[in-house]
């Protein structure tokens, strides 16, 4: 066992975990900040984001923070907490603006200013049009943000951990944060990373579901953990699936598809947006445009009897529909070429299909965790529902739920979360460190990390992970994806469990060394993807209401009555526990309307 | 149709040297990605069979691997790239990329890669004052179309450890460094061109290149990086800012 001491560990190399490190260190002199990911940081997630950065700077058109403020917490069907979005809308200005200024290269208009498109659920609040809100680097926002914070980190000499996997949170005896327990996975010998704060930055978990547009690595490592530890998950029903997803793999096609004039069609040739969202039409907010999609098939108008519809960006229908619509714009092939280039190259490399000549095929995947981590607006991490924090915890990005997204996510909202909260993150750690002063670590860190791996290491069952894995997969899309009902979720329940079981008393893995066994670890990940399904599940069952991401057919409605606050789910003795007591903060006064696009 | 696999394989805690080991896989289909054969061997047949990936669909950089010969992303490769149109079945040959340690079958040791790349102050540097405004520093669209192409890389090393120069020496600082460098070299924004010229006109630096031209091809983001050493050589010639106005009346690199 090896031994470090830091004043700040930040768990994950993503945009979130960057930006924290980042402010961590700036706002820390002289002190220690160190970043530990399982994987190296320019390969983490955020780099997969594509479309844009959402941000009121107004370049193009008129737009306002209150407006960027609004669309988020209707586009969250009211389950956003109004205080966080205030902060989310107000510092994406200056917060894209500083992105700028550390060297991103974003697109520009003719005046030299950063250029904008038009997201799904993003309006002009007068006209309801929508309005051009993402910041965007061609359709690779998400690359050029990884690689430029990465730079800054390089730049200002921060320590990273590269491919040390984290796997459990150490709390002291009065209940701080101490540090973190990591696998370096070259070798498979354990680290204690002891230290005064912890940022969680570790982003999603949609393996959870057999079709998503998440990377392998997006376990759910960092819910599970906390969860072990017995802190609670908040709004964990409610993960939303992306409409467009390219049918059979679920590689992301970005909503700027749509922003550039996109349009969806079913096998009739219908642009059926039109009848779920008459005033938006496709660019209505994901979870309506996902449902829309599911309707469509359900209904038989699936392209060639098969489970998808057509996203058309030819310039031929696009120019066809701006034109019915008395909109003067018109786009070429060049224009796809410029700013969706590796979309082009997604659906030429893995569906044989050249969008400025053909039709993508497309469906929904699951796509992003709204729920996490619970935190208030100082990316503080909170033991329970009544709003009582863990000194030195913090988290933010995708793990955290602090909650901006509510029940559904606005597109360009997860890489403006992520900027903004890992910003806040890392300036409070900073703040919190130069005061804390080191926490005793527990008597023997490492053993229960020690435990399981060794569990896993030499465990003789018959069960291999993959099987587990695919089984939880498919039984998490067929019952609690875009539609659910109890008798389904219920069936899910079940399933999980016996799942669980065999990962506990019927597995067998064949690497039985040290060095990079990706046997262990994606055993090890199994486990926790586990852990996030169940919770997901049971969330999912007490919330007898329809809202945003998670549609009940058999609780068709919205109900403001009973269910206008978060969830809290907490494992007590192997059991989840629900805690419906938090409300909503509605502090900027939108009460909850009918969501009408 | 059938799929023979042969795989180099190597562990060092049991393996005094690197074997081939073969695999067969029945029901591949042409559309199915090598990255999802590897995973059908590992959680089927064997599990000790070791190799890194994350998002399988070409952007993080992970799963870079000698495939049949040449480096890919095994992510991006179809079976219908490696097979006759029609065929029963494919022989797909995989071992780790070249020109760095080996960790575990198709692991390497990405560490002197990464020294590569920090090497060339691979960040954006401008140490005048932010615009008193508080907006963004301005550049015309044409000023920023001169790098765009640099700006794809995803570091995934496909194109330095496709390179002999590198190969031959690891000490040369290899094509996605120098690509890196020119991301920021021809950014009309940035002030620390002169220094990034002087890392790479260093005997280790650019001029070890070669313009074998297997980088190019290599790319799994088709960055033209041959074009890109180029352009930074001239740009040690020429100067770095008569470069990027020269540039700029070519046009941009697309």
């Amino acid at each position: 066992m090896h031994t470090h001491e830091f004043d700040i560990v930040v768990v994950g190399a993503g945009g979130a975990g960057l930006m924290a490190a980042l402010y961590a260190s700036q706002n820390l002199p002289g002190g220690k900040v160190a970043v530990v990911s399982k994987l190296y940081p320019t390969r983490s997630h955020t780099g997969t984001a594509q479309g844009g950065i959402g941000a009121a700077l107004g370049n193009l058109e008129e737009d306002h923070w209150e407006w960027h403020a609004f669309d988020t917490v209707k586009g969250g069907d009211y389950l956003s907490d109004q205080n966080a979005v205030r902060v989310l809308a107000q510092e994406a200005v200056s917060a894209v603006i500083e992105l700028e200024h550390l060297g991103l290269p974003f697109d520009r208009n003719p005046d030299g200013t950063i250029s904008q498109r038009r997201f799904g659920g993003h309006t002009n609040n007068k006209t309801r049009q929508p309005v051009r809100r993402a910041c965007h680097a061609a359709d690779r926002t998400g690359h050029m943000i990884l690689q430029t914070l990465y730079q800054q980190c390089i730049k200002n000499q921060i320590t990273f951990f590269d491919e040390y996997h984290v796997m459990d949170q150490l709390l002291s005896d009065d209940g701080r944060a101490a540090g973190v327990v990591a696998i370096q996975i070259g070798t498979g010998e354990l680290h204690v990373f002891h230290s005064k704060a912890v940022i969680w930055a570790t982003g999603g978990w949609g393996r959870v579901w057999s079709v998503t547009s998440n990377a392998h690595s997006l376990t759910g490592d960092g819910p599970a953990i906390l969860l072990r530890r017995g802190l609670p998950l908040e709004d964990m029903e409610f993960f939303q699936f992306h409409p467009t997803g390219l049918y059979g793999l679920g590689v992301l096609i970005t909503e700027g598809v749509r922003g550039e004039g996109g349009v969806l069609l079913n096998n009739r040739g219908e642009r059926f947006m039109e009848r779920y969202a008459p005033t938006i039409k496709d660019l209505a907010s994901r979870d309506v445009v996902s449902r829309a999609i599911y309707l469509e098939l359900k209904a038989g108008r699936g392209i060639n009897g098969k489970p998808y519809v057509h996203l058309d960006v030819t310039p031929k229908t696009v120019n066809r529909y701006l034109a019915e619509a008395g909109d003067s714009r018109r786009i070429d092939a060049a224009t796809i070429h410029q700013k969706l280039p590796d979309i082009l190259d997604f659906c030429k490399t893995y569906a044989g299909v050249d969008p400025v000549e053909q039709p993508i095929p497309v469906a929904p995947t699951a796509h992003y965790a709204m729920g996490g981590i619970p935190t208030n607006v100082d990316a503080e991490v909170l033991a329970s529902a009544d709003g009582a924090i863990v000194p030195g915890l913090y988290a933010a990005g995708e793990v955290a739920c602090v909650s901006v997204h509510g029940a559904n996510r606005l597109g360009t909202n997860s890489l403006t979360d992520l900027i903004v909260f890992g910003r806040i993150a890392g300036k409070k750690a900073a703040e919190y460190a130069r005061s804390a002063d080191l926490p005793p670590l527990p008597s023997d860190p490492t053993g229960p990390v020690q435990a399981e791996l060794d569990r896993l290491r030499t465990c003789k069952g018959s069960t291999r992970p993959g099987q587990l894995r695919r089984r939880m997969q498919e039984t998490m899309m067929d019952h609690v994806g875009v539609f659910r009902t109890a008798e389904g979720i219920q069936e899910a329940l079940k399933t999980l469990r016996d799942l669980k079981a065999a990962f506990r008393d019927d597995l067998t893995l064949d690497d039985r060394g040290y060095r990079f066994n990706t046997d262990v670890l994606e055993a090890w990940e199994l486990g926790a993807l586990l852990d996030v399904a169940e919770v997901t599940a049971a969330s999912a069952l007490a919330r007898q209401e329809s809202r945003g991401a998670h549609s009940r057919e058999d609780f068709p409605k919205r109900d403001d009555e009973r269910f206008l606050v978060h969830t809290f789910a907490t494992l007590v003795d192997g059991e989840i526990r629900l805690d419906h007591s938090r409300p909503v903060d509605l502090s900027l006064g939108y009460q909850p309307q009918e969501r009408v696009y | 149709m059938k799929a023979h696999f042969r795989i180099r394989r190597f562990n060092p805690e049991t393996n005094a040297k690197p074997y081939w080991q073969d695999f067969t896989l029945e029901d591949v289909a042409p559309a199915d990605r090598v990255l999802e054969l590897l995973h059908r061997i590992k959680w089927e047949q064997d599990g000790t069979l070791a190799f890194r990936r994350s998002c399988a669909h070409g952007v993080c950089g992970s799963d870079a691997m000698r495939i049949n010969g040449r480096n890919m992303l095994a992510c991006k490769v179809l079976v219908s790239s490696l097979a006759a149109e029609g065929a029963e079945s494919v022989t797909i040959q995989v071992e780790p990329i070249l020109g760095l340690p080996v960790i575990k079958d198709l692991i390497v040791d990405m560490e002197p890669f990464f020294a590569h790349y920090r090497a060339v102050m691979p960040y954006f540097v401008n140490n005048d004052p932010p615009p008193a405004d508080g907006r963004e520093r301005r550049q015309s669209p044409e000023e920023r179309a001169i790098f765009d192409d640099s700006t794809k890389c995803i570091l995934c090393a496909a194109c330095t450890t496709s390179c002999p120069s590198f190969w031959a020496n690891g000490s040369y600082v290899g094509p996605a460094a120098i690509v890196q460098a020119h991301r920021f070299i021809f950014d009309s924004r940035d002030q620390a061109a002169e220094q990034r010229l002087d890392i790479l006109a260093a005997p280790d630096g650019v001029w070890r290149c070669r313009t074998i031209f297997n980088c190019t091809p290599a790319c799994p983001r088709e960055i033209e990086v041959t074009r890109a050493i180029g352009e930074v050589k001239l740009a040690i010639q020429m100067g770095a800012e008569r470069m990027r106005a020269r540039k700029m009346t070519q046009g941009g690199t697309e």
